[in-house]
């Protein structure tokens, strides 16, 4: 039987990261979750805390903790570096706010992470708190290296050389070799079933590198949020804000007169619908990318959310029952996750191509 | 969270679910009905779906 090359590679990223995912996370739970247990309140409160804290950015990359006899939390993990605007540019290693335990010096102002935010303190620490629980302290602007922008920065540069080395096997010959192998069928797919269908032939060549860029920068980075590494980058707002921007920019940039003609002058209607489509139209400009923002962040999110609670409530349930139950389910979301990895990249990858469409679509028949 | 909240969410959860089911069970039937175009109908039903889906997760949100 002749299997599609698009569905073998699907194989292959299940066979190569799933079990190693499934199990690392939950070996990362056990450190982290099993030292503290106080009573069944106190662990869902930390299966709690270790889930908020997961969809955090954070200024340092740690792997795992676990909290030794002695009470000493340990870290396994490497630190990142933080730069601060604060009166001029400060800059020094993360290792120094010890996860927010310790108060870091730079430059005679003094910093702590509460958190994961940073804020400048007096030389003990103090965080002043307001009657809703936030910080009074200043928060200076922060331009930290941190993980979702040190895994954003891994990522271009593994596409980079993903796309490089499947460029330089084209010289040689016809048929890519390595690499290429796996990609050719999806940019193939890009090219034949996203972006001709929907911007049609004569323009699609624009848009294409937009396109795959964006397909493969989403699908690796929901991929690598489904590894042991714990990166989140997908649910962090900021990120899926950029990427919707990125598209809303290139749509109204590259379009034409008659995509600006529908949205003020609607042609083919009455004069006072005409009028009243128009605020209706120009709010959908806006709207189209935000709704593309929100799919992607929800849509990840809720997938880490729904895939951390149930690893959770095996240290809930402390039985085998619960946790071969919990273990069962959680096999099937995260295969489930791997689906929705691919499934969200190709729906902003085909809805920008959409967007794309409707910006250079000649009307020739109105 | 609070009772409206919740009794929100699951309306939103049985409208975007009833919404969802209708695309997917009307896709099925076209595709039974012209299995050749199966491919076109499958991209529009992943299309209206995600449309969906979006609206039901800012919902949700706001819930």
């Amino acid at each position: 039987m002749q299997r599609k090359p698009v569905v073998s590679l699907l194989f292959f990223f299940l066979i190569a990261f799933l079990p190693l995912s499934v199990l690392a996370q939950e070996d990362m739970h056990l450190k982290e979750i099993a030292p503290g247990v106080e009573g069944e309140q106190g662990v869902k409160e930390e299966i709690k805390e270790y889930i908020d804290h997961h969809l955090l950015d954070s200024h340092d990359f740690s792997l795992f903790s676990y909290t030794k006899d002695n009470g000493e939390h340990v870290y396994v993990g490497f630190p990142l570096p933080v730069i601060l605007w604060d009166d001029g540019l400060k800059v020094f290693s993360s290792s120094k706010l010890h996860h927010g335990e310790a108060v870091a010096e730079a430059g005679g102002n003094y910093y702590k992470s509460y958190h994961n935010k940073i804020y400048r303190t007096n030389a003990e620490g103090d965080i002043n708190l307001d009657d809703h629980h936030h910080p009074t302290n200043v928060k200076p602007l922060d331009f930290s290296i941190t993980k979702n922008v040190f895994t954003i920065l891994i990522v271009g540069l593994l596409m980079l050389w993903m796309f490089s080395s499947m460029a330089k096997s084209y010289k040689k010959g016809a048929l890519p070799k390595g690499m290429g192998r796996f990609l050719e069928p999806i940019v193939l797919y890009i090219r034949d079933d996203i972006a001709i269908p929907n911007i049609g032939k004569k323009h699609y060549k624009r848009y294409m590198s937009f396109l795959l860029t964006i397909f493969f920068f989403i699908w690796i980075i929901n991929l690598l949020g489904l590894t042991p590494l714990g990166v989140n980058v997908t649910n962090n707002i900021a990120v899926t804000f950029a990427l919707a921007l990125l598209t809303f920019l290139i749509t109204n940039f590259t379009a034409n007169k008659s995509y600006w003609g529908h949205i003020f002058w609607m042609p083919g209607v009455p004069k006072l619908m005409r009028i009243v489509l128009a605020p209706i139209e120009l709010l959908g400009i806006f709207i189209k990318p935000f709704s593309l923002l929100i799919r992607l962040y929800a849509n990840i999110t809720a997938g880490h959310i729904v895939l951390m609670s149930i690893i959770g409530l095996m240290f809930i349930f402390k039985n085998w029952i619960g946790s071969s139950l919990s273990f069962g389910l959680a096999f099937a979301l995260a295969l489930l996750e791997l689906l929705v990895a691919a499934l969200q990249a190709y729906i902003f990858t085909m809805l920008s191509a959409l967007y794309f469409g409707q910006a250079v679509e000649e009307h020739d028949d109105h | 969270m609070t009772i409206p909240n919740i009794v929100g969410a699951g309306l939103i959860v049985i409208g975007a679910g009833l919404g969802i089911g209708r695309i997917g069970g009307q896709a099925m039937e076209a595709i039974a009905r012209q299995p050749e175009a199966s491919g076109k109908i499958q991209t529009a039903m992943l299309i209206a779906a995600a449309l969906i889906e979006g609206i039901g997760f800012a919902a949700l949100f706001a819930a």
